[in-house]
């Protein structure tokens, strides 16, 4: 039970790597590398989008590999996670339409509120129980 | 939930680590459960209860405050 978690663990790693790697050759691409070839362009894009299902798929299957304690742990933290966001995703969105705010809403930085939402969440979670 | 789990893996000589195995969970969850912190499913009672050879009463039971 422990290698095969283990190996989830890895695949993960990897596919979660190897997307941000795809995401940052099709944001510096068309630029710096190939000109802003449109097909290429496309290709990338492609290719972080497929990258993006494994991960997905990769973190299902370890999700899959966890005990019932930690499924409880990490669905309570996704919950959290997934209400905060909205709320704080849609404020930060009006923030920015009733010009409160100098600059553009950006959804970088809500994915970043995301991950830092969730690890914090997760912490103190796996703090409550253990 | 209250239970007995503690008292019962000192007795038979387990270690968290090693209950943890037999039954198929973490070591953090076997502690959880001692400590009162996380109730287990049914199936993780069931396991339990198998290994000590107890009914699940014996183990775990409800006490209201």
């Amino acid at each position: 039970m422990k290698t095969a978690r283990k190996k989830n663990l890895y695949q993960l790693a990897a596919w979660t790597w190897s997307w941000v790697a795809t995401m940052a050759i099709a944001t510096f691409g068309p630029k710096y590398i190939w000109d802003d070839h449109t097909i290429l362009t496309a290709l990338a894009v492609s290719v972080n989008f497929a990258n993006g299902i494994l991960m997905i798929i990769a973190n299902r299957n370890l999700f899959n590999k966890f005990d019932e304690l930690e499924r409880k742990i990490h669905l309570e933290s996704l919950a959290l996670t997934l209400g905060l966001t909205v709320v704080v995703g849609l404020s930060y969105s009006l923030l920015d339409t009733t010009n409160l705010i100098a600059y553009t809403a950006e959804i970088s930085n809500l994915v970043l509120f995301i991950g830092v939402t969730y690890l914090i969440c997760v912490t103190i979670n796996t703090r409550r129980y253990v | 939930m209250k239970n007995r789990l503690k008292v019962l893996r000192a007795e038979n000589s387990f270690t968290q680590e090693d209950l943890a195995d037999i039954i198929g969970v973490s070591r953090q969850t076997i502690n959880a459960i001692e400590k009162e912190k996380f109730d287990p499913s049914l199936p993780t009672a069931f396991r339990i209860s198998k290994l000590f050879k107890l009914p699940i009463e014996a183990i775990f039971y409800f006490e209201e405050n």
